[in-house]
């Protein structure tokens, strides 16, 4: 079994009150792609945003590409490049072009010269099929291609993981096509992945393995194939068929 | 003489005119200087109390609050008599300038601070993970991503108030301030006519009607779609 690039061990997430995530445990090899599903509030998105955190876990121990990530002599900031992570709100800077969205990271964090941070900016707008739209601001592209461009600018810093958070839930069903192309051809190119969405044809055809979570805590994993079709948790039968449904 | 004349004697008296220009001229140089160093020290300490303000740390921005609030309520006026009058007894004489300036500078940085964090509060939190998530310190993140667009926000109010405020550099006349309106009355007072106070009053159009312009077209150019 190789090394997992991402140990995430005994998760616990409180909001408040709100118990979000009650001792999670994840382990994803190198080159895997992990499909996170599961009902809203189930803390899928929490989990994801733990991993790199943009949320503080409350308890619990996270590895990333052998970084302890929740150890107060990590250099957060350092630690994240090798993360990248793409919203569902795509929240790119509006101020920017589309080369520029990319780049300020290049600049700023990998400390890249201009000309450089350009070649590779430019070079990543490319993988996502927007080369030529380089010098839009992101109120002139479409949400697909604003999602793509998101993903640009965080593969540009050559993460070791992509985090996805529900990246086409918000896009008209015209649009997502685009973006799953780009997240397999990624997928293809050996990117360790985790997705959080409810894409399950994309989950069907390309995830490695796919995690079903309720009520803050994995409740099965296992192969696309096994989740979909003979799930072994009332629960997860029950959400697979909702999600059927539509 | 018929009244058309004596209206003409009485506001624009050619004479009295030639004679208190020279004082008006002073006087505009004067509220020129203390306007530009109100908004250039206003603006500049509203921007770092509102930067202080985003690294959230609590006790220090109750303290940034109370200031803030003080220095909203309180007229101008107040605080600039307070300072002239009141700060000899505690030691410290300032000039009828610096008295001015200081307390047109306080209020202007109170109201600019909160426009600024109005701004920077009103950018989405998704600028703030998405930059985090790529690695930017906070300190970057709100340099290259949130102020940039906290700022184009801010630009209409932050120019409103901006004006309004240095136009207080009028209320330094009270501590005997030799602004244009101080040089104007003293004028009117020697020469019994009151065309010194027109030569004032256009002296301030003058100043502040291409400011008001500018703002104008500083909104408009800013204005601005996402």
């Amino acid at each position: 079994m190789a090394y997992p690039i991402v140990a995430a061990h005994g998760i616990h997430k409180h909001f408040g009150q709100l118990h979000v995530l009650k001792g999670v445990d994840l382990e994803v090899e190198e080159r895997e792609l992990v499909f996170v599903i599961g009902p809203s509030g189930s803390g899928k998105s929490t989990l994801l945003r733990c991993l790199n955190r943009l949320e503080e876990p409350s308890s619990g121990s996270i590895t990333v590409a052998g970084i302890d990530m929740l150890s107060p002599r990590t250099d957060i900031n350092h630690a994240r490049q090798h993360i990248g992570m793409v919203f569902q709100s795509f929240n790119l800077y509006p101020h920017m072009t589309a080369l520029g969205n990319v780049m300020l990271a290049l600049r700023k964090v990998a400390g890249k010269s201009r000309s450089e941070a350009e070649d590779i900016a430019q070079a990543a707008l490319e993988r996502v099929g927007l080369a030529d739209r380089a010098h839009h601001r992101p109120a002139e592209l479409s949400g697909g291609q604003q999602q793509r461009v998101a993903i640009a600018r965080a593969i540009a810093l050559e993460p070791r993981v992509m985090l996805f958070d529900e990246p086409t839930s918000a896009l008209d069903p015209e649009l997502v096509g685009s973006v799953l192309a780009v997240m397999r051809s990624l997928r293809e190119s050996g990117m360790t992945m985790i997705v959080v969405s409810h894409e399950m044809g994309f989950a069907r055809a390309a995830a490695d393995r796919v995690v079903f979570m309720d009520h803050g805590l994995i409740v099965e994993q296992g192969p696309p194939a096994q989740i979909f079709e003979t799930p072994a948790h009332e629960r997860t039968r029950a959400f697979i068929g909702q999600i059927r449904q539509h | 003489m018929n009244s058309w004349n004596r209206f003409v004697e009485t506001f624009f008296n050619a004479k009295v005119m030639a004679k208190y220009l020279p004082d008006i001229l002073y006087g505009t140089v004067v509220t020129i200087e203390l306007a530009v160093l109100v908004v250039l020290a206003g603006l500049a300490a509203g921007l770092v109390l509102a930067l202080v303000r985003s690294l959230a740390i609590r006790p220090l921005n109750w303290l940034i609050i109370f200031v803030v609030d003080l220095f909203r309520s309180l007229p101008p006026l107040v605080i600039i008599v307070l300072l002239y009058f009141g700060l000899p007894s505690a030691g410290w004489s300032p000039s009828s300038f610096v008295s001015t300036w200081l307390s047109l500078a306080l209020v202007l940085m109170a109201f600019a601070e909160e426009i600024f964090w109005a701004g920077i509060t009103s950018v989405a939190k998704g600028q703030w993970e998405a930059a985090r998530s790529t690695g930017l310190s906070f300190g970057q993140t709100l340099i290259y991503v949130v102020l940039p667009q906290a700022l184009r926000l801010t630009i209409a109010p932050l120019t409103n108030r901006t004006i309004a405020i240095t136009k207080g550099t009028a209320l330094g006349t009270v501590v005997a301030l030799h602004e244009i309106l101080g040089m104007a009355s003293s004028a009117v007072s020697n020469s019994y006519n009151p065309s010194p106070l027109m030569m004032g009053a256009a002296a301030y159009i003058v100043l502040f009607l291409p400011v008001v312009v500018a703002a104008r077209w500083i909104e408009t150019r800013f204005a601005w779609k996402r």
